[in-house]
């Protein structure tokens, strides 16, 4: 029982997955395609911790806390080169 | 142009330590559980990438003033006086030892000399990490 609503779950998921896929691909602005690659990175998290927990091993949660924080340099990165065009800045009081 | 990146900073000193814990704490564990030397250094440098990102690099120079080649040196060296310790006792090059011990906190631990080989790697890899990105970003 608890293995068919976490295959569900997972289902769910990936088809929001999915439409964020649709959003990568066509969204018109590049601002549009970095919150889909965030949201794209929440997701996979989910998607792993569901994993984990329909395996039932623990071996999966450093990655988890990883991607969060992989996921959340990237997004700043990108918005960083968004507004200023240059990721990391020689002396930002110039 | 002046930003103001305040919420970005103010969550940078919250977020920094954080990460720098979680990359020690997956060093550490990475005998018995995933992770290891080499996940821990990325984690390191993706930290203080984080502290690139919402300062510059000179106040990152002012708070961290380490020269990241002499850190590829070290642990170099490390890694391999961690090799070449064992030709000292009459073994092949690379064996590791481990012996049990009792430390006065922790308690009944383990201590391998793998963990230096791992410091090793550690250093390692955020120092050329921290080379790459440090050298593409300095330039105009």
């Amino acid at each position: 029982m608890f293995e068919i609503v976490l295959q569900i779950s997972l289902l769910c998921v990936s088809i929001s997955m999915l439409g964020l896929l649709y959003r990568l691909i066509k969204g018109p602005t590049v601002p549009d395609r970095v919150v889909a690659l965030d949201a794209m990175g929440i997701n996979l998290i989910a998607i792993m911790a569901l994993t984990s927990m329909l395996l039932d091993t623990t071996a999966y949660l450093e990655g988890i806390l990883l991607l969060g924080i992989l996921s959340f340099i990237g997004t700043v990165a990108f918005s960083k080169f968004i507004e200023k065009g240059e990721v990391i800045e020689n002396d930002r009081d110039l | 142009m002046k930003t103001n990146d305040l919420i970005l900073q103010t969550v940078t000193k919250v977020a920094s330590p954080v990460i720098f814990l979680f990359s020690i704490y997956i060093f550490f564990g990475g005998h018995y559980s995933p992770g290891g030397g080499f996940v821990g250094g990325l984690l390191a440098s993706g930290a203080i990438v984080l502290l690139l990102l919402s300062y510059d690099i000179k106040t990152v120079a002012n708070i961290l003033p380490i020269d990241y080649k002499l850190v590829v040196a070290i642990g170099l060296l490390i890694a391999a006086l961690t090799g070449t310790g064992a030709l000292v006792f009459d073994a092949p090059f690379m064996t590791h030892a481990y012996q049990y011990f009792d430390l006065p906190i922790i308690g009944h631990t383990s201590l391998h000399t793998a963990v230096l080989f791992d410091l090793g790697v550690y250093l390692v890899v955020i120092g050329v990490t921290m080379t790459i990105i440090q050298t593409i970003g300095e330039s105009e």
